[in-house]
């Protein structure tokens, strides 16, 4: 059974209607008759499959399509046409950062932001002081979180989302946080969430991650899917095409 | 479906909880009087609308300053959670981007927040009915009736215009126009006996003059109100819901793409 399919996926963005040009200026252009609804294509006919316990390692330049992709997968986006059949759980880290309120402590948000991943409010009973340990953020339990510096913010958001246990695990540029010594400690923790049999996405501009980390690649660029399949073959592919541009 | 719905809720409680805590600190944390503004604001408004109109409207009206109170205190109700229920999408679009959860969660988690500040004024209008002298009776347990039904209509509201204000941004503007010119047509601060017989039956057009009428009646009159109220009440709470929910239902997938 495959764990993810996708069949010729489409999604198209509406620009130029109301929304972001004011109703004065859609009643102008209806008026003078130029009115035209203008649609953008972020991805164009996608299809691939991948099997339980995969690692897809998503590539392609800025503005490929790989983060509306994840968002068609993980369910926050509906496609515009084409099916799919994503089964299991899933666990979507898009940005590690979403939810977080400068306003309040560290520790509301780490409730806050667990509540957000679906935990539970037992589970982030007992787990609250580990998180808080991983993080090494010990003395700034009750600190506004604006307060904080980048690092130590990413090292909190990372601590609570290593925590989920799904059976797919969708990872958008979000495995390298914090300072040298964090780093390595959140690549260990994520591969060990990976091993443990999650099917899981990676979306990352380090061809070096992918080459070592992945199963299957897919390619995308402009919203067109270039090529899916076997790793040292597109890596090689998409090298070549780096240095050409 | 119910029951779907059910586990639904119950799998977000924990959300929905963290969400409340949240608005809610956030609304009053750095202020210097926190909690004390959702009572000074209103009673605020209050004196100077009874100064100004007592001399007016309050000689032939009994209870003029209750009259005055039972209005305020429904419509600011209304006003401020239907304001915040129009925001509440928007300003969580960053969350809503980039994770995958039940939108209405932010609207229903706003709602508490503004029922919250609802009690703390009703407790202060229940306060002032003691100094006016009107006994407190049995029958001022029939006010929870408009008050729940006020607040699904609230909820309806939210989700009508929390959906427009995704897609059209010019909605908080004419929805500030739009609430000031209702507060003139709720009789708050005036009595409508003055108009002839028909056109006092247009005002229950007004869901919320409806709601106002409901708690004067009980608390000034000390008379339960008509079936046909009740109906009214129910009627258009229920309708707003309904419309509300559809709107929503249809084009909850849609507003990413105006996020």
């Amino acid at each position: 059974m495959k764990k993810i399919e996708l069949n010729n996926i489409s999604v198209s963005y509406i620009v130029g209607d109301f929304s972001n040009v004011g109703l004065k200026d859609v009643i102008i252009q209806k008026l003078k008759g130029n009115y035209t609804k203008k649609e953008f294509e972020a991805l164009k006919d996608i299809s691939f499959s991948i099997d339980e316990g995969e690692l897809l390692g998503i590539i392609g330049t800025n503005g490929a399509g790989k983060s509306t992709l994840c968002k068609v997968i993980s369910g926050i986006m509906r496609p515009t046409s084409g099916t799919m059949a994503v089964r299991g759980n899933i666990a979507s880290l898009l940005e590690l950062g979403t939810g977080f309120d400068g306003d309040l402590t560290v520790k509301e948000n780490t409730f806050l932001r667990g509540a957000m991943l679906g935990y539970t409010k037992s589970f982030m009973n007992e787990t609250y002081k580990s998180i808080i340990e991983f993080a090494e953020l010990e003395e700034f339990e009750d600190r506004k979180f604006s307060h904080l510096s980048s690092g130590m913010k990413s090292r909190l958001a990372f601590s609570i989302a290593c925590l989920v246990k799904p059976e797919i695990l969708i990872l958008d540029e979000v495995l390298s946080v914090g300072d040298g010594a964090f780093r390595k400690k959140s690549e260990q923790k994520m591969l060990e969430i990976i091993r443990g049999g999650a099917t899981t996405l990676l979306v990352s501009h380090s061809l070096e991650q992918i080459r070592r980390m992945s199963t299957k690649v897919l390619w995308l660029e402009k919203g067109k899917q270039i090529d899916f399949g076997e790793t040292k073959e597109i890596c090689d592919k998409y090298e070549v095409f780096l240095k050409k541009k | 479906m119910f029951k779907n719905l059910f586990a639904k809720l119950k799998k977000n409680q924990f959300l929905f909880e963290e969400l409340v805590k949240r608005d809610f600190k956030k609304k009053y944390k750095r202020t210097f009087l926190g909690m004390l503004w959702s009572i000074l604001s209103p009673l605020l408004q209050l004196i100077v609308m009874a100064v100004v109109f007592t001399k007016f409207f309050g000689r032939n009206t009994q209870h003029y300053i209750i009259y005055l109170f039972s209005g305020n205190l429904i419509f600011s109700f209304f006003k401020e959670s239907t304001t915040g229920g129009m925001h509440s999408l928007m300003s969580n679009a960053n969350i809503i981007k980039k994770i995958n959860l039940p939108k209405y969660m932010f609207l229903l988690s706003k709602e508490v927040s503004s029922c919250i500040n609802f009690a703390l004024t009703l407790v202060i209008y229940f306060i002032f009915v003691a100094i006016d002298g009107i006994p407190f009776s049995f029958r001022f347990i029939m006010l929870i009736y408009p008050v729940a039904c006020l607040l699904v209509f609230n909820i309806g509201i939210g989700f009508i215009l929390s959906a427009l204000f995704v897609i059209f941004k010019d909605t908080q503007y004419l929805y500030d126009i739009f609430t000031q010119l209702l507060m003139y047509l709720s009789a708050i601060f005036y009595t409508v006996n003055i108009y002839p017989e028909k056109i006092q039956k247009l005002f229950y057009c007004n869901p919320i003059y409806v709601y106002i009428t409901y708690f004067r009646r009980i608390v000034i009159d000390g008379v339960i109100p008509s079936v046909e109220m009740h109906m009214l009440c129910f009627g258009y709470a229920l309708s707003v819901l309904v419309i509300g929910a559809l709107i929503y239902k249809k084009y909850n997938y849609k507003f990413m793409y105006y996020m």
